[in-house]
């Protein structure tokens, strides 16, 4: 054990596992003592759905390096597949807990199927094509989505794209309503089954990235060339990156979905995508901790500005440039660094390293 | 007949994209970056229009140009206080960036002029022209939306392959470095690309919203998205690309409108997009760009 504590990466996932939980039983603590505000609380399975997000996302964008603007879209998968299944057993299984964890095994594997057959074609293409397709992939399902009716009566399910062709028998219910989106969704999502998710995201991400798959993920990441000559097979890599990543995501979506009582298709849309996208680069890429601070921070912050009412939106954006002027530009760098106490000693090592 | 006028209305429709792709694609060709930001300029540009022909009552071509002024300034203002300082930085810093910006310009627009839908009055008369008898209807702003387009089109063809500035712009997204050493100011040029991009925002904007009135904050977002789509389609970098893959982006968009469902529209232009990308990989005009190891 204390030889593996001396190693950094593995020292750095424990310190992310000990945040997360620490995270856990302060949140808990502060919920008993009622010393937290009622829309803070609603908070609490966003967050950790968005966190899983944030984490799914680093792993397409930091790990395997590729720019990926669509990621709502298998959280839409997850979401609208994981919330039928559930809602679907709701019927047969009286415990919650056990529809929302098959819900999201279902979504999962949805969402990972999708990803598969999205990534075979998609992974051919390089860099800002890339990025495009799956942009395309997520309104695309945006739109499916938005025209898909599903119901369920004693005969299973029934579907049917464009209008309401389902033909329920007495007693049935309507899941998917078209553009209305789920409707009457069970609220089975808690903030416990919220970390514990978040803690599987992260040891699976953690040992994929260790595993000998993960170092050919970065292989292929650092130099795709290099990696394809010493015989590393880049599409099966992309493709499981990519197939795990979606499958993440597909959990989440459930999970999230699964905190509102109604949830609609175009909530998650380009904007959803890039939310996430902001999450992992400001989180910084490949680094699981900063992807999930990110995610919290930048879920709160807007509510946190609530007291500008009208402006918090705009301040939200002067913050997201300033932040990225901040750590990209060197001239804002060495400004902000001026501001410091003993910035003379910085700007020593800075000039060492320099040399 | 209707397949005609279909085929018109695509054309039109295609015609705003190519525009704004233009802009886009000036701009990925010399500064490598995706200008998240540019559909918020042509919302921008369709505001100022409205206010000075409703609120100042102006005559609508100073409309215009005053919008083209604005934007063409925002543009300049946008490239120096948020893009120029990342110059140097990571790909996905500047997006982040790009997409900070066009926040930023949406929220603004919702203070200053409220998320209540104005009703744009079209710059250009209303009225049509009938051909075959009555059997073929044309409004004018079809028309003088693809007449525009194709002087566009020329002007900028002839300004990149004629003028000195166009040849440094042109220059400058083959190799900045090289440009440098020959006496080009790089950022100057720069400077004038995202210029001339917010400018054509501006005219994309005022003709989108003559075409469709409706006029929110967020109404530049989605033509901006399909810009961005169109040009991808074209060939990213290329401008005869952005004019190709605009118009047959808005002939695609029109005649799965018309012919297959109108809620699943959006889905289709995106689904023919990635067939393209997948037959094509660098677009259809792109230049396909060989690895050597």
């Amino acid at each position: 054990m204390k030889n593996r504590l001396k190693n950094k990466t593995t020292r750095n996932n424990f310190i992310t596992y000990g945040v997360v939980i620490l995270i856990y039983i302060v949140m808990q603590i502060l919920t008993a003592s009622g010393s937290i505000s009622s829309t803070m609380q609603g908070l609490l399975v966003p967050i950790c759905a968005y966190v899983v997000m944030a984490i799914s996302l680093n792993l397409t964008v930091g790990i395997l390096g590729e720019l990926s603007l669509g990621h709502a879209g298998f959280m839409s998968v997850g979401a609208f597949t994981g919330v039928t299944a559930a809602m679907a057993l709701s019927g047969r299984v009286s415990s919650g807990i056990v529809c929302l964890i098959v819900g999201m095994v279902v979504g999962a594997v949805f969402a990972a199927i999708v990803g598969f057959l999205i990534g075979i074609p998609v992974l051919r293409l390089k860099g800002d094509y890339l990025a495009i397709v799956t942009l395309a992939f997520g309104e695309i399902i945006k739109g499916i989505f938005n025209n898909l009716y599903v119901g369920i009566d004693s005969n299973g399910l029934h579907m049917s794209l464009l209008s309401d062709k389902t033909d329920l028998a007495e007693g049935g219910k309507l899941i998917i309503g078209g553009p209305m989106g789920l409707t009457s969704i069970p609220r089975y999502s808690t903030f416990t089954i919220g970390i514990i998710l978040v803690i599987i995201t992260l040891i699976v991400v953690f040992h994929l990235v260790s595993s000998r798959q993960g170092r050919a993920i970065m292989a292929v990441r650092d130099n795709r060339i290099a990696a394809e000559s010493i015989g590393v097979n880049i599409t099966k890599y992309k493709l499981m990156a990519f197939t795990v990543s979606a499958a993440l995501a597909g959990a989440s979506g459930t999970l999230f979905a699964m905190n509102y009582s109604t949830i609609v298709a175009n909530k998650f849309d380009f904007n959803t995508s890039i939310l996430i996208l902001v999450f992992v680069v400001l989180g910084g890429l490949g680094n699981m901790l900063g992807s999930i601070i990110a995610a919290a921070a930048l879920t709160i912050l807007p509510e946190a500005l609530r007291q500008f009412a009208d402006y918090r939106m705009l301040v939200y954006a002067i913050v997201l440039i300033l932040v990225m002027l901040a750590t990209n530009n060197d001239t804002f760098k060495n400004f902000l660094r001026r501001l410091k106490p003993g910035h003379k000693k910085a700007a020593d090592e800075d000039g060492k390293e320099a040399v | 007949m209707t397949f005609l006028s279909f085929l018109i209305s695509g054309i039109s429709l295609g015609s705003i994209y190519a525009i704004i792709a233009l802009g886009y694609t000036m701009v990925y060709g010399i500064a490598k970056m995706l200008n998240f930001a540019h559909g918020d300029v042509i919302m921008v540009g369709a505001y100022i229009c409205f206010y000075a022909t409703t609120r100042f009552e102006l005559p609508a071509i100073v409309g215009v140009i005053l919008a083209i002024i604005v934007c063409t300034v925002l543009g300049i203002v946008i490239e120096r206080l948020a893009y120029k300082p990342l110059r140097a930085a990571p790909i996905l810093a500047v997006l982040i960036t790009a997409i900070g910006v066009s926040y930023f310009l949406q929220n603004a627009a919702l203070l200053l002029w409220s998320s209540n839908p104005k009703v744009f009055t079209s710059v250009i008369p209303k009225g049509n022209i009938s051909l075959f008898g009555g059997q073929l209807t044309i409004p004018y702003v079809t028309l003088v939306t693809i007449v525009v387009c194709i002087i566009i089109m020329i002007a900028l063809v002839w300004f990149t392959s004629k003028t000195k500035m166009g040849k440094a712009m042109r220059a400058c997204s083959e190799d900045k470095g090289a440009a440098q050493l020959m006496g080009i100011n790089v950022n100057g040029t720069i400077s004038l690309t995202f210029a001339i991009g917010s400018g054509l925002a501006a005219i994309a904007g005022v003709l989108l919203c003559s075409a469709y009135p409706t006029l929110v904050p967020t109404t530049g977002s989605m033509p901006g998205i399909k810009a961005f789509t169109a040009a991808v389609f074209g060939g990213i970098g290329s401008i005869p690309g952005a004019l190709l893959g605009g118009v047959l982006l808005g002939i695609i968009e029109i005649f799965a409108k018309a012919y297959i469902s109108t809620q699943l529209s959006d889905a289709i232009v995106f689904a023919v997009l990635i067939v393209v990308l997948i037959v094509r990989p660098a677009g259809l005009l792109g230049k396909q760009v060989r690895e050597k190891v």
